[in-house]
């Protein structure tokens, strides 16, 4: 996608600050034009006193110069106005601006599937939705009043500059260009130079930030000096490489202050030729050495402004990239609310990021029963939490079809069927806020009756109890200040509160122990009997008595029996088992 | 890349702008200019020519316009004196063009010179301090430092400081000028200057009010979408995605509107100055020209207003006064960025003046060979150590390095009044491993600090074949030791390099060797360029366990007698545990060794286990014993007990 277009669907995010985006640069009209009158009146004043002849003296011409003045005075206070009328616009526009990209980013990022998440890191999608969008809107400003501004700016100084002594005005028709080459011509040298120069500042900062994170690894091998000398060259490297790029760039500055003054002196000689020979006036001269400074100011800022939109550039293409991402799970229509909890996988076979050649699991057929009570036991990275992922839909099967209560997961809105399914993430998250703001996330009008028999039954109740503040205890961002084991008993309590159809462990008990485990077990079979429960452990005591057992291996369902069935038949079965249980004997 | 410095919303709290010692710090960054200080006193001049050749060229308007321009019947002489004039203003000109020039381009070199001067410094500072500085503080906190405090140090020399003297020079220029021209105008332009200070002044205090609330905002917003993006997957579980957005919408209308305020304040700044210098501009035109008529006519009184002004005069002034607010807003600016500078600058200071870790041991670790049965100290690498200790009498005796460890009745605090070690007692000798089990937070880890003297101890002795820790330089007792941790550090550069880095002088070969040593050969093989792939800080082109891999390879080059390795498979999955297993066995071989675990399953064949809790050592054993105690490792063991 081209930055053109990326701009135009950026430009949609105006919403509601047309009007302020229209206004702006209205006004700023307002403001350049009496800006170049202003210095127009003046010399219509100064020309009026420099051609009087002999020494009439009348209170009409004090009159008139006065009346001039006050004018002028007028044109400075309506300049100020729209000046100021038009900032207000520009900020409005620009704040409004932002706040529209980013609810619009936010809102984006909410529709994302899981895959489209972790195509783009955590990371970046922060960057994209703070920095990036603080970039975009000092830049929208910026451009906004400059863009407007400075040609208007310059238009109007040439045409006044003509109609006031077009004799002299010629001049500017050759410097302008000779501006303009000489800007073109620096900003294409200096652009290249400059990203250089800021990729070796990106090098010198990584540099630290590595040294911050190892600075464990550094003392302990005895590596100050080596890291320091590493830096060394880093540091020369960039400072050689601002100097390149920075010399490049102040020429522009007195470049354009010798150019100003070469307007002067042509100024000053053109005009005070034709002075002296009677074909200009004075007060017509003064005014051109005003518009000299207007001409090439405007120019100036719009090479500035050039510059402002390249490095906001980078920042459009990477909010544009989440705007532009679709969400590659269309959503479902069947909206009645799902009552049987049975789950049925036909032939499914996934892989991450359709990278087929890389299945993680393959040729997957299974049933599990309304209630039932289902345990899945395999090594890390076999595909257990992959495949119970597929039951929410977080993911999409690469083949094959998920059931839930009969019909394709497909089928069901996404909003529906993540209702009736819970689970607890093996990474599972809290968020800033009280216990009791966290576990309203299961269900956001649960009473505090409802709150504390989950809690009873995910044997959180009497922990949360024992702090201080109870339930209203603050947590900080992450969970920080509940201990491993605490958190996964209130993340099951919060999943417990969606009151779901299926419920699914992914290994969320591992920091809890072997006792509590056996009471949240116990609670589930005693008051949930119709949900469906789908357990994935490491131990084998926590699913030994599941209905049945689901051994994967190598992304493929090995077996599906009882613990003695699979004890007695399956080997993988039997060595998790016994390496679990063996040396508890002695 | 770069945006990952600047950071989210959290960190820009902390962030005051308001220096606490300007005198004392200003006087520091001067110190900063002194290498360069012939340079400085050059563009001083230069700076001060530019500006006067500016003045020059202006004032020269008068002259011309009234022997020239305005001789009613011009003759050859004033023809000639009006050609002279433009000479003269041309060379003015071209001279202060440059100036300009050379004093930008001499500028660039110092303030780029002492950027790096500072960043050497800096670095330099902190690979220094102890580790306790590091713990204590955010890597935010401290690239903030190097990426924003610096930044705006570069600010203030670069930019506020030349233009600091050359807005001062342009005012006192203009003002001698224009006193010359009329004081009767020049009243209305100090008139103007106190307007615009007044409105700088009330605009400014009402934007900086703004600006902070809306900061304040901003961080609210970035932390809500840090926190949620975080989240995300959670979110979608629990179909959370509309109240997030209404939360999110709350945050995001606050800051539009202090967003919008402060933005305001920033940019009607501008117009304001600019029309504010119109009317004033108007003021003097009608007044000049009032003055002008009176003049020309000499008959007309108007009180004070009896002050005559020549045509060329007014023009002149007309001109200076167009552009006398320039250099007046310049310097308010300037005073913002300055003030901004010198909080950065103190930071920066703050950090420089942190105090390095103190070495005061003497005993050293030196390469050593037998000669007959007497230790000597060898200059080539013999694979047996020695330390070398200088005695009170001046000699010299040598300890052979075998690597016993004896912790002696240590008690440890980070913070007073919380103990995390509560008088431990361990030995570890030559070729034995001993493994350090126990929850977060039993004080496990602490003792690798306390080993390599991260952190020192309070109470209590640590010694290294018969040495106290405290004698050994800092230096060559962790030269004596190598650590293998949970979070897997790797530097940008090569594998070799990577592999390198724990013996700098090591060949290719050995470094191979130890790669093959620590199982990582294999997996190194097959990445695309083998040993010379290179791998980034985070190194994401690596899985944790190959990274790990690496790490073991690392240890294993710097072939130290003493290993200690702390949760080195905690985060890796059982099967990649295997084979990290595999590697680690093989190194430990011969080597006194420290294992700190997690998985119990790791532990099993250690010489001795402490069983940690809350600072106290509460079992000892092997395995088969402290299971037969039926105590917490028992407990543990069998997972009757939570371990997190």
């Amino acid at each position: 996608m081209n930055t053109k277009s990326q701009i135009g669907r950026l430009l949609s995010c105006l919403k509601g600050y047309r009007l302020s985006t229209v206004l702006c640069p209205l006004f700023l009209v307002g403001e350049v034009v009496l800006e170049i009158i202003i210095p127009y009146q003046m010399s219509q004043m100064v020309n009026l006193i420099s051609t009087l002849e002999g020494n009439i003296i009348t209170a009409d011409i004090i009159w008139q110069i006065v009346r001039m003045g006050l004018m002028m005075i007028m044109y400075s206070v309506i300049s100020l106005t729209c000046g100021a009328v038009s900032a207000y616009f520009a900020s409005k526009a620009g704040v409004g601006f932002a706040t529209n990209i980013r609810r619009e980013i936010f809102d984006k990022v909410q529709s994302f599937s899981f895959a489209n998440i972790d195509a783009f890191s955590t990371s970046s999608l922060i960057t994209r939705c703070t920095t990036d969008i603080v970039n975009v809107q000092n830049s929208f400003i910026q451009i906004l009043r400059t863009c407007t501004r400075s040609p208007l700016m310059f238009i109007l100084a040439v045409i006044m500059s003509f109609k006031v002594g077009a004799n002299v005005a010629w001049i500017f028709l050759l410097v302008i260009p000779i501006l303009l080459v000489i800007g073109v011509v620096v900003l294409k040298k200096a652009f290249p130079l400059f990203q250089r120069m800021l990729g070796s500042y990106d090098e010198l900062n990584s540099s630290v930030q590595e040294n911050l994170i190892g600075i464990r690894v550094v003392k302990s091998f005895v590596r100050e000096d080596y890291e320091y000398d590493k830096f060394n060259v880093k540091a020369s490297n960039v400072m050689d490489l601002s100097i390149k790029a920075e010399r490049v760039m102040i020429i522009l500055m007195p470049a354009m202050q010798f150019l100003m003054y070469v307007c002067r002196v042509g100024i000053v000689g053109i005009g005070g030729t034709a002075v002296m020979g009677g074909t200009l006036l004075i007060g017509s001269m003064t005014a051109m050495l005003t518009f000299a400074i207007q001409i090439l100011n405007s120019l100036l800022m719009l090479t500035m402004v050039s510059v402002v939109y390249i490095t906001s550039k980078a920042s459009i293409g990477r909010i544009c990239e989440v705007l532009d991402t679709a969400n590659d799970m269309p959503d479902g229509d069947i909206d009645t609310p799902i009552q049987d909890g049975s789950v049925v996988f036909e032939n499914v076979s996934f892989a991450y990021n359709g990278d087929n050649s890389n299945p993680v699991l393959t040729d997957i057929n299974l049933t599990i029963n309304g209630g039932e009570t289902v345990g899945i036991i395999g090594g890390t990275g076999e595909g257990k939490s992959s495949l119970v992922q597929l039951i929410p839909r977080l993911y999409e099967v690469s083949s094959g079809s998920v059931k839930v209560g009969g019909i394709d997961v497909r089928n069901y809105t996404m909003h529906n069927l993540r209702e009736s399914v819970a689970m607890v993430l093996q990474k599972n998250v809290l968020f800033s806020g009280t216990i009791m703001d966290n576990l309203r996330w299961g269900n956001p009008n649960a009473t505090f009756e409802q709150i504390q028999d989950a809690c009873e039954r995910a044997q959180a109740d009497s922990f949360i109890r024992s702090f201080p503040d109870g339930y209203n205890t603050v947590l900080g961002q992450g969970g920080v200040n509940v201990s491993g084991g605490q958190k996964q008993r209130i993340c099951i309590a919060r999943a417990l509160l969606k009151n779901p159809r299926i419920l699914i462990l992914d290994d969320s008990t591992s920091a809890v122990d072997m006792n509590t485990d056996r009471k949240i077990r116990e609670a589930f079979m005693n008051t949930l009997p119709n949900t469906t429960k789908i357990i994935i452990a490491q131990r084998i005591a926590s699913v030994m008595n599941a209905d049945k057992i689901i051994v994967l291996d190598e992304g493929k369902v090995v077996s599906v029996g009882t613990h003695e069935q699979l004890l007695a038949t399956n080997h993988i079965y039997q060595e998790v088992y016994y390496s679990q249980t063996q040396e508890v004997a002695v | 890349m770069r945006n990952m410095f600047r950071g989210g919303g959290r960190q820009m709290q902390g962030y005051v702008n308001k220096p606490k010692h300007t005198k004392a710090t200003f006087a520091r960054i001067l110190s900063y200019l002194k290498p360069f200080k012939v340079k400085l006193i050059i563009v001083t001049l230069f700076i001060i020519i530019t500006a006067g050749a500016n003045i020059a060229g202006t004032y020269m308007l008068e002259p011309i316009v009234d022997n020239a321009l305005q001789v009613v019947n011009p003759s050859c002489d004033t023809y000639a004196y009006f050609a002279k004039m433009l000479m003269l203003m041309s060379v003015i000109y071209i001279i202060g063009s440059i100036c300009n020039y050379i004093y930008q381009l001499l500028m660039l070199n110092i303030s780029n010179g002492i950027l790096r001067n500072i960043r050497f410094e800096l670095f330099k500072n902190m690979e220094r301090l102890p580790i306790e500085y590091f713990d204590k503080r955010t890597h935010g906190e401290i690239m903030s430092t190097y990426v924003n405090d610096v930044g705006s140090m570069r600010e203030l020399v670069a930019r506020a400081l030349p233009s600091f003297i050359q807005s001062g020079c342009m005012i006192v220029g203009f003002f001698i000028a224009m006193i010359a021209l009329n004081w009767m105008l020049l009243i209305i332009c100090i008139v103007q200057t106190v307007a615009n200070i007044l409105t700088i002044k009330f605009i400014g205090t009402k934007s900086r009010v703004n600006y902070k609330k809306q900061q304040k905002a901003l961080a609210m917003v970035n932390s809500q979408i840090e926190e949620i993006m975080e989240g995300q997957k959670v979110v979608k579980v629990f179909n959370h995605e509309a109240r997030a957005r209404e939360q999110f919408e709350v945050v995001n209308n606050q800051l539009r509107e202090c967003g919008t305020k402060a933005n305001v304040y920033a940019t009607v700044l501008m117009p304001i100055m600019g029309n504010l210098a119109h009317i004033f501009y108007a003021i003097i035109v009608t007044l000049g020209v009032l003055m002008l008529y009176n003049a020309t006519n000499g008959l007309f009184y108007m009180g004070p207003l009896y002050v005559s002004i020549s045509i060329g005069g007014l023009v002149t002034f007309l001109e200076f006064s167009r552009r006398f607010s320039m250099p007046i807003t310049n310097l308010s600016q300037q005073f913002n960025s300055i003030f901004h500078a010198l909080a950065g600058a103190e930071r920066v200071f703050t950090l420089l003046d942190e105090k390095a870790e103190v070495d005061d041991g003497s005993v050293t670790l030196v390469n050593a060979d037998y000669v007959g049965d007497s230790l000597v100290e060898s200059d080539t690498r013999t694979g047996i150590w020695a330390w070398r200790i200088r005695e009170k009498d001046n000699s010299i005796k040598y300890v052979k390095v075998e690597g016993d460890v004896v912790i002696e009745n240590v008690t440890f605090a980070y913070e007073k009044d919380k103990t995390v070690l509560d008088n431990i007692s361990l030995y570890a000798f030559k070729g034995q491993k001993i493994a350090l089990v126990g929850s977060t937070g039993a004080g496990k880890t602490t003792i690798t600090n306390l080993l390599t003297r991260f952190y020192d101890i309070s109470q209590g002795t640590i010694t290294v074949d018969g040495i106290d820790i405290k004698d050994i330089a800092k230096s060559d007792l962790r030269r004596s030791l190598a650590m293998v941790l949970q979070d897997t550090h790797l530097f940008t550069g090569t594998v070799m390099e990577n592999i390198r880095y724990g013996r700098l002088s090591a060949t290719d070969e050995q470094c191979i060797n130890a790669a093959k040593l620590a199982n990582a050969d294999f997996f190194i093989s097959h990445l695309p360029l083998g040993y010379n792939t290179m791998l980034t800080a985070d190194g994401d082109n690596l899985s944790q366990g190959q990274r790990q891999l690496l790490n073991i390879a690392r240890a294993a080059v710097a072939d130290p007698p003493i290993l200690i390795l702390d949760e080195a498979t905690s985060s890796i999955d059982t099967r990649t545990e295997k084979l990290i297993e595999k590697g680690t066995d093989k190194l430990m071989q011969g080597r006194t060794v420290f294992l700190i675990a997690h998985r119990l399953s790791t532990v099993r064949n250690a010489d001795a286990i402490l069983v940690m809790e809350q600072g106290k050592n509460i079992e000892r054993g092997n395995h088969q014993s402290l299971l037969a105690q039926r105590g917490k490792y028992y407990e543990l063991y069998t997972e009757k007990a939570e371990l997190d």
